[in-house]
């Protein structure tokens, strides 16, 4: 059975959906806190910075955040070793099922490289609306949505309404 | 039992991190069995033609918000230690727009980007490399938009406390809506697949 190359089938969403939110459960009840991912991103653009021009990210109230915000150095949060188990936890997953694959994902319809370019700005627009609003699908989202909170419900409504918006335009990326 | 019990200084920062560590592993065991380490599937829920994204998500905010709420219920969970991001209604609703963009035309958020990365998408690399200029230019531009992105700000609100409902109440509606988008979802994926096989059976 494992010797076949074909990828395992993905789980049940409503079973993978109960998995998710056990872990969400557990970091509110173990933590006091969500999950989170751009957080983790923004530590790194920081450390950056700071590296670069120490005296530019200490005179910025947005980078200094980051940057006094761990246990003594930026790297030890909370968010850049969660992130650090994503990534373990997603590469484990994808190598029991078969998944693991140097590729591209893209529709039929563009080049490579068109779809490249189109990542790196999807990207760009995620991290600038995601510092906006004071955090990603995974904390304002999932975890925020999940604690009821008004911004981050105000923020989930938003996230579908801009995707949905978008898709007729990116038709030719996806299908 | 106190609970959350890194608030209640049961464990340091030290274990703290290495907890952190392994339910990060569980966050991205789960994305990616879901699927979410590809981007065809995620952009699909924007398509109508599979909605795993909206039933992966609400499937696990029922659990954990019904989690909580019972767990409080028997006394054993405080919720008012748990974090709520403060709200600023117009830089949140004007972030989830630019972020939902950013979703559609990336194909990834930061999280699944990162299991996508994990199992091997070069596109997924090319999305973080995005997301960390985008926080880039964020920095750059913060003094100058830090009055915006401060402004409309209403603390630490929750549905319950901005509608004047008891939290049950909301809970049960939430579980209701999901409910109902789940059958609503389901409906759409299946008269979007027998009108895809219409029209192959049309071509042929």
């Amino acid at each position: 059975m494992t010797t076949a190359r074909e990828p395992a089938p993905y789980m049940n969403p409503y079973l993978a959906g109960l998995g998710l939110g056990l872990v969400l459960l557990t970091a509110f009840v173990v933590m006091g806190r969500g999950l989170g991912a751009s957080g983790a991103f923004s530590t790194i653009v920081a450390v950056g910075v700071d590296a670069v021009t120490p005296a530019h990210a200490a005179g910025n109230e947005f980078y200094r955040g980051y940057l006094e915000n761990g246990f003594g150095s930026p790297f030890k949060s909370f968010l850049m070793f969660e992130v650090i188990g994503v990534l373990i936890g997603g590469f484990i997953s994808g190598s029991l099922a078969g998944r693991v694959k140097k590729t591209v994902e893209k529709g039929p319809r563009i080049s490579t490289k068109g779809r490249m370019a189109f990542a790196v700005a999807g990207g760009a627009l995620m991290g600038f609306g995601a510092k906006l609003a004071g955090g990603c699908t995974s904390g304002q989202g999932l975890s925020g949505g999940a604690v009821l909170g008004l911004g981050s419900w105000t923020f989930m409504i938003m996230v579908f309404v801009g995707g949905y918006a978008g898709a007729y335009f990116m038709r030719r990326q996806w299908r | 039992m106190s609970a959350p019990f890194y608030k209640y200084a049961l464990f340091g920062d030290e274990m703290s991190l290495i907890l952190a560590v392994v339910i990060g592993i569980g966050f991205g065991f789960f994305l990616e069995r879901a699927g979410f380490g590809s981007a065809k599937k995620l952009v699909a829920q924007f398509y109508f033609t599979d909605m795993a994204v909206f039933k992966v998500m609400f499937s696990a905010i029922v659990t954990a918000l019904l989690g909580m709420f019972y767990l409080s219920w028997a006394g054993l969970l405080d919720l008012s230690m748990v974090f709520v991001a403060p709200t600023y209604w117009l830089p949140q609703l004007v972030g989830g727009l630019v972020l939902g963009f950013g979703f559609i035309i990336g194909g990834y958020c930061p999280g699944t980007s990162l299991v996508a990365v994990s199992t091997g998408r070069l596109d997924a690399l090319a999305f973080c490399g995005g997301v960390l200029g985008g926080i880039f230019a964020y920095g750059e531009v913060y003094p100058s938009i830090a009055g915006f992105v401060t402004s409309t700000s209403m603390g630490r609100v929750t549905l319950d406390g901005w509608l004047g409902v008891r939290l049950s109440l909301v809970v049960f509606a939430v579980v209701l809506v999901a409910v109902l988008g789940f059958w609503g979802a389901t409906t759409v994926e299946r008269k979007l697949a027998r009108r895809d096989e219409a029209d192959a059976g049309a071509l042929t």
